[in-house]
């Protein structure tokens, strides 16, 4: 009998281009970026991770809301949204508010949206995507639906949709694949395999050696990919995009990487179920360091330049947060409004309720 | 006109729908080539093409929530799943996403999907095939829940369900798909959402039914006018939202009140419709509103539907004791 376990998991070895000294080390496989777009792509990975330093600031003052933590996962989160076109269409998970900043959501909706305001939510005229998804898994089968609808309408763009190692345990994650898979629709899934689910590791979640292989159940392509080198992720995700575009299905592509602050601020305590011996060794893999290192080989980046980057962050998330704060409150009669294009008699009745008490 | 069944008529539906909105794409599990298990859908793909009429893999909550990722590019998606039964599996899509997509996206995206799916008792199917669920869908607000007892009605809900831009859950009673025919305009025509339908005007007691309860209700009128008892039968043909002004508006002139499902008692709708008789009406009660539906057990298995669905005698027992209060 002929045992194929060992020889799936051989498929899925994993992808790198820069190493943890910002050395390219797959010379032939470095995507085509300028010298400006390397700048641009460290640019945003800084900014954003002054954005999540200053959002954990803003929640423990009570500023935000629910917040999930981004630091560490720059590369896999903007390398894989940098090889996107506008007309592409995003469907984030929770912790993918960064990926939407850059497709183009103002950064006072996603401080709204963190608040609990549905003005977080409606996205600008152009902006292709949905909002930050909850249900874990949900975003998967909707992202399905959204590639066979540019399949159909003759669109070259795709549906990127991301999830982490946990959500590859639901029943979603695995149906949105092989309708996908099915229906040949340019679809790019990115797992960002973070190794925990709240506390649960990975290895709790399945004995699979890796996430990628997961696509073969759907019969697409797996790809494993350094989550913490910006350059593989990206050439991963643009690889990823034109096939997709070319009509050749949709690709599982599976990001390690590492979330340096708990999972939410909402009381998750990772020293809990961490060790500090796993935080050293992950942070020794920062995306951030080993950019800078090889943009500095190359003479593209300074300190000077980082620091303009910081404070020009710092500022617009200060001038965002004031918006967000002028934002009106919301009414319930707004909320009411928003349910139906024609509002059924019930509501039509709740809304005279409440307009007759928001007008007191 | 021509005479047709109720799924004549839903396929007629789905024909003129189809021909009118390039949007419009029907899919589910066996609804292409082979027609659907009920044939609802027979001879379309053949007729629009494999790329508006297609068949999915064997997956309710993949099936939903693709219709949802449609939607956002345009589409007016009118999935099948093949019995209500399966709709488990496709809660979240349903309930937790496409119902919430208009008010989440604060009004700047929305769903126009058509959940078609078979439900109903009395053709001994297999478990799980049968059960009324009606209730966990109207529960949800952003949803509708659209519910026909005759071909004509079948055929304009379901056009209005189709270009309704919210979603809507249209459930096909199966006992009523070929039970008998009636005569359906063959051009276009709507039947407004939300809207009740007085099949028989009464004077002594208001019967609100819906499904394959109204032809029981309408059984139990015919036999108790032959006692002197004038019913009036109310079809609710949309149980969400309620259209409460026709209900009222009839207790107001019988003074008495039963409620008519196929569901269990706690169950369904009953319960929410009595509520609003009572803040509404209660000064025109001259007795209390009693209910009649299913006992509170899992539906019945295949032998016992007969002792289990209520039927026409269950309606005039329950006439009879609020007639008699």
């Amino acid at each position: 009998m002929k045992r194929t376990l060992e020889n799936i998991e051989n498929q899925f070895e994993t992808f790198q281009i820069l190493n943890e000294d910002g050395e390219l080390i797959n010379e032939e496989l470095m995507p085509e970026l300028s010298d400006d777009e390397l700048k641009e792509l460290m640019t945003r990975m800084v900014y954003t991770r002054i954005l999540d330093q200053r959002s954990i600031a803003l929640n423990r003052q009570g500023r935000l809301g629910f917040y999930a933590p981004t630091a560490g996962q720059e590369a896999s989160q903007l390398g894989t949204q940098f090889a996107l076109e506008k007309e592409d269409f995003i469907l984030p998970a929770y912790r993918d508010v960064p990926q939407l900043v850059w497709h183009g959501l103002p950064l006072y909706q996603a401080f709204l949206f963190s608040r609990g305001h549905y003005h977080g939510n409606q996205m600008p005229e152009g902006v292709n995507a949905l909002s930050p998804q909850i249900i874990i898994g949900a975003q998967y089968t909707q992202a399905a639906g959204v590639a066979m609808g540019m399949k159909k309408r003759g669109k070259k763009s795709v549906a990127i949709t991301y999830t982490g190692d946990g959500g590859t345990s639901q029943g979603d994650f695995y149906e949105g694949i092989n309708f996908a898979g099915a229906y040949s629709a340019p679809a790019i899934f990115v797992v960002q395999n973070n190794r925990f689910a709240i506390s649960v590791p990975v290895e709790k979640q399945t004995a699979a050696q890796t996430l990628a292989q997961k696509a073969v159940a759907a019969g697409i392509e797996g790809i494993q990919v350094d989550g913490m080198d910006v350059l593989a992720v990206y050439a991963a995700t643009k690889d990823a995009r034109e096939r997709a575009v070319n009509g050749e299905g949709p690709t599982l592509i599976e990001t390690l990487t590492y979330r340096y602050g708990p999972h939410t601020m909402a009381g998750d305590d990772p020293t809990r179920y961490r060790t500090e011996d796993l935080d050293n060794e992950w942070e020794k893999k920062d995306p951030i360091v080993r950019f800078r290192k090889f943009l500095e080989n190359k003479g593209l980046w300074s300190e000077d330049q980082e620091n303009e980057v910081i404070e020009k962050a710092k500022e617009e998330i200060k001038a965002a947060i004031k918006k967000a704060d002028g934002q009106p409150k919301q009414k319930v009669s707004e909320l009411i409004q928003n349910m139906y294009e024609e509002l059924p008699a019930h509501l039509e009745e709740q809304l005279e309720e409440y307009k007759a008490k928001e007008s007191k | 006109m021509a005479q047709m069944t109720m799924i004549q008529a839903i396929t007629d539906a789905l024909r003129t729908e189809l021909k009118n909105d390039e949007n419009v794409l029907v899919f589910g599990e066996d609804v292409g080539q082979n027609g659907g298990v009920f044939r609802a859908t027979e001879g379309l793909q053949q007729e629009f093409g494999e790329d508006r009429v297609f068949d999915t893999p064997l997956a309710e909550s993949g099936i939903a929530g693709i219709s949802i990722g449609l939607a956002t590019q345009g589409f007016r998606p009118v999935p099948e799943i093949q019995f209500f039964g399966f709709v488990y599996e496709a809660m979240d899509a349903i309930n937790g996403q496409m119902a919430r997509l208009r008010y989440r996206t604060g009004n700047t995206m929305n769903a126009p999907i058509t959940i078609r799916s078979p439900f109903g008792g009395g053709v001994h199917t297999p478990e799980l095939h049968a059960d009324s669920l009606e209730g966990l869908i109207a529960q949800q607000p952003g949803m509708k829940v659209v519910i026909p007892s005759n071909p004509y009605d079948a055929k304009g809900l379901l056009i209005s369900s189709i270009r309704d831009n919210d979603p809507v859950v249209y459930l096909e009673h199966m006992k009523l798909y070929r039970s008998f025919r009636e005569e359906v305009p063959e051009e276009e025509y709507t039947v407004e959402l939300g809207k009740a339908n007085v099949k028989r005007e009464g004077t002594d007691v208001t019967l609100v039914a819906y499904g394959a309860m109204v032809q029981a209700s309408m059984k139990a009128a015919e036999e108790l006018e032959k006692d002197g008892i004038q019913a009036e039968v109310i079809d609710l043909r949309t149980v969400m939202p309620i259209d409460i002004d026709t209900i009222i508006k009839s207790v107001e002139k019988t003074n008495r009140v039963v409620v008519v499902q196929e569901a269990q008692k706690q169950a369904g709708m009953a319960s929410q419709i009595v509520t609003e008789i009572q803040e509404r009406a209660i000064l025109h009660l001259e007795a209390p509103v009693l209910r009649v539906a299913a006992p509170d057990t899992v539906y019945a298995f295949t032998q016992a539907e007969e002792v289990w669905l209520p039927n026409y005698n269950d309606i005039i027992e329950k006439v009879n004791t609020v007639l008699n209060f």
